[in-house]
């Protein structure tokens, strides 16, 4: 937000264009945003190895 | 008026010894006796798990799976927890509403959680047990969340199974919890594609007793566990158990109202699958929800169009009345947000990965091949389907990835120690509550007490909708001597 105010002062003339960018910040781009920050986490926690982890999960069929 | 909707789940938990060899059973073991102690014993006595409902009884075939000798108890919430086939379970108590379900469905998450943090306290250094809340490993095994409904003895059980079947095909397209592979045929399991459902590639009949080989749509098990003359109860293992509080809302809440039409005699007659289970399998593998089901008239129709049906006529139903012995605030709760899932799911709008859990599963799986650039069948999609049912909070991806709460971990908190008030539950509770030392054993409509002396002595809860607390509380007054309690009991 900061970087965006500099740029317009910087250059008013262009703020006709800095509007069509802040309208797109709808709530889809809310969702792709938060699903970068998700798969940030997913590379964090995911079992360090996974493969065997995987290789390893096998249950008792039950009901 | 329909019969109230008495209901119930009950749930295997997936488990995992990390660090070490112990198998299955003693990790289940010390997993529930580490919460439990393991004290009181069920009673058998009065179960008949070979009583079928269309007939007859296979009552000696079953008998000698029963495991009396391992971990079983009843706790102060009114559920009984054991070691079943190899896994945990919680078997919650008898509900009237599908918000108190979803309440006690989250309540046994936390007993399970506690459970595995006071079994690993007492394991070595970088031995740790691990639980899911799935229903299959993805090599061809699976494990059931079970849903029990009170009906009516009227509904011809043939019909009812005919009835109802068309919902328990399509309501997974809401209430699925996903699965990365396939496991159909069993023997030949794979890690590649995604589908909606986690169940549905083990059901091989439409109709049957069984419930861990050749498993049916709808399991004809009859053990009402109250009046068998009026009632039974009808026991679902069709389902997946799901992480998304919404969907197990709607899971319990939308089979409620279902049956009830059935039982109103308002249920289309026909809206029936031609092959349902060939369907149940197509329906999970329906992402782009393109395929059409063949009804026995010949007519066809989406999984979306035969949920929209049923959808529309409970909403009229119950605007003209129909009960299912919930509340009304519940009622329309249920309603309300089952018809939020099916938009979301239709239009796949920002609501679905917030209600949905195969939508909000298959997002973190697509998001992660892309990002990576991985192959369909790698096994790293793989864990991230199973990490998204680990109970775990800080590995479980299912907490991470912004599901909608419909019940406060403040409510669910009371709920790990407090019965329903308005069941049997209550009192079974209660029992547990003040006096577990002196009970010998419970069942879920009678509990055995050892008041001294040579003979035991059996409470008989035969009614569901009674030993509630408006009708018991003032017997608990001023913490009674178990003796004094049966006085007040007989005195009645």
């Amino acid at each position: 937000m900061a970087e965006r105010i500099r740029k317009s002062a910087a250059n008013s003339s262009h703020t006709e264009e800095i509007a069509p960018e802040t309208a797109v910040e709808s709530p889809q781009s809310d969702l792709v945003a938060e699903l970068d920050d998700l798969l940030d986490e997913i590379d964090e926690v995911l079992e360090t190895n996974a493969e065997e982890f995987v290789k390893n999960y096998v249950q008792k069929g039950g009901q | 008026m329909a019969t109230p909707k008495i209901c119930g789940i009950e749930t295997e938990y997936g488990i995992l010894a990390i660090g070490s060899d112990m198998g299955p059973i003693a990790a289940s073991s010390l997993v529930v006796g580490s919460y439990s102690g393991g004290t009181s014993s069920w009673d058998y006595s009065l179960e008949r798990p070979g009583e079928d409902a269309r007939g007859f009884t296979l009552d000696d075939q079953f008998l000698p799976e029963i495991e009396v000798q391992l971990v079983n108890s009843v706790l102060t919430n009114g559920s009984r927890y054991y070691v079943d086939h190899a896994h945990p379970e919680i078997s919650g108590p008898e509900c009237t509403n599908a918000l108190d379900i979803l309440r006690y469905d989250q309540a046994a998450d936390e007993i399970l959680r506690r459970s595995l943090d006071l079994a690993n306290q007492q394991l070595p250094q970088g031995v740790s047990i691990v639980a899911h809340k799935n229903n299959s490993d993805g090599k061809g095994n699976s494990y059931g969340s079970h849903e029990n409904y009170l009906v009516s003895r009227l509904v011809p059980f043939d019909q009812l199974a005919a009835f109802i079947t068309p919902h328990f095909v399509t309501r997974q397209i809401i209430v699925g919890a996903g699965k990365v592979g396939s496991e159909f045929p069993a023997n030949r399991p794979t890690f590649e594609g995604f589908q909606i459902s986690q169940r549905a590639d083990f059901f091989e009949e439409e109709i049957g007793l069984e419930t861990t080989i050749k498993r049916p749509i709808v399991n004809t098990r009859d053990e009402p566990h109250c009046d068998p003359t009026h009632l039974r109860r009808f026991h679902v293992i069709v389902g997946d158990a799901n992480m998304s509080q919404a969907a197990t809302f709607v899971r319990v809440g939308s089979t409620q109202l279902v049956l009830a039409l059935i039982e109103e005699g308002l249920y289309p007659p026909h809206l029936v699958i031609d092959d349902p289970v060939a369907e149940i399998r197509q329906v999970s593998r329906d992402l782009e929800s393109t395929h059409k089901i063949t009804l026995h008239d010949g007519r066809l129709m989406s999984a979306m169009e035969i949920q929209r049906d049923l959808y529309d006529r409970c909403v009229t139903a119950v605007a003209c009345g129909m009960d299912i012995g919930s509340s009304p605030e519940v009622v329309s709760l249920v309603l309300s947000t089952w018809g939020r899932m099916l938009n979301a799911v239709e239009t796949m709008n920002d609501e679905a990965p917030r209600l949905i859990d195969w939508v909000a599963k298959k997002r973190l799986v697509d998001g992660f091949r892309d990002r990576h650039g991985l192959k369909d069948g790698d096994p790293r999609l793989k864990a991230i389907d199973l990490q998204y049912h680990d109970l775990r909070p800080n590995k479980c991806l299912a907490f991470k990835c912004g599901l909608e709460t419909l019940v406060p971990a403040s409510e669910v908190a009371l709920a790990v120690d407090a019965p329903p008030e308005d069941t049997r539950a209550y009192m079974r509770g209660m029992l547990m509550r003040g006096y577990s030392e002196e009970i010998v054993s419970a069942n879920w409509d009678s509990i055995v007490v050892d008041i001294g002396g040579d003979v035991l002595k059996r409470i008989d809860m035969p009614d569901p909708l009674r030993g509630t607390r408006t009708l018991t509380e003032r017997l608990f007054e001023g913490d009674p001597s178990l003796l004094t309690l049966l006085k007040r009991l007989e005195g009645r």
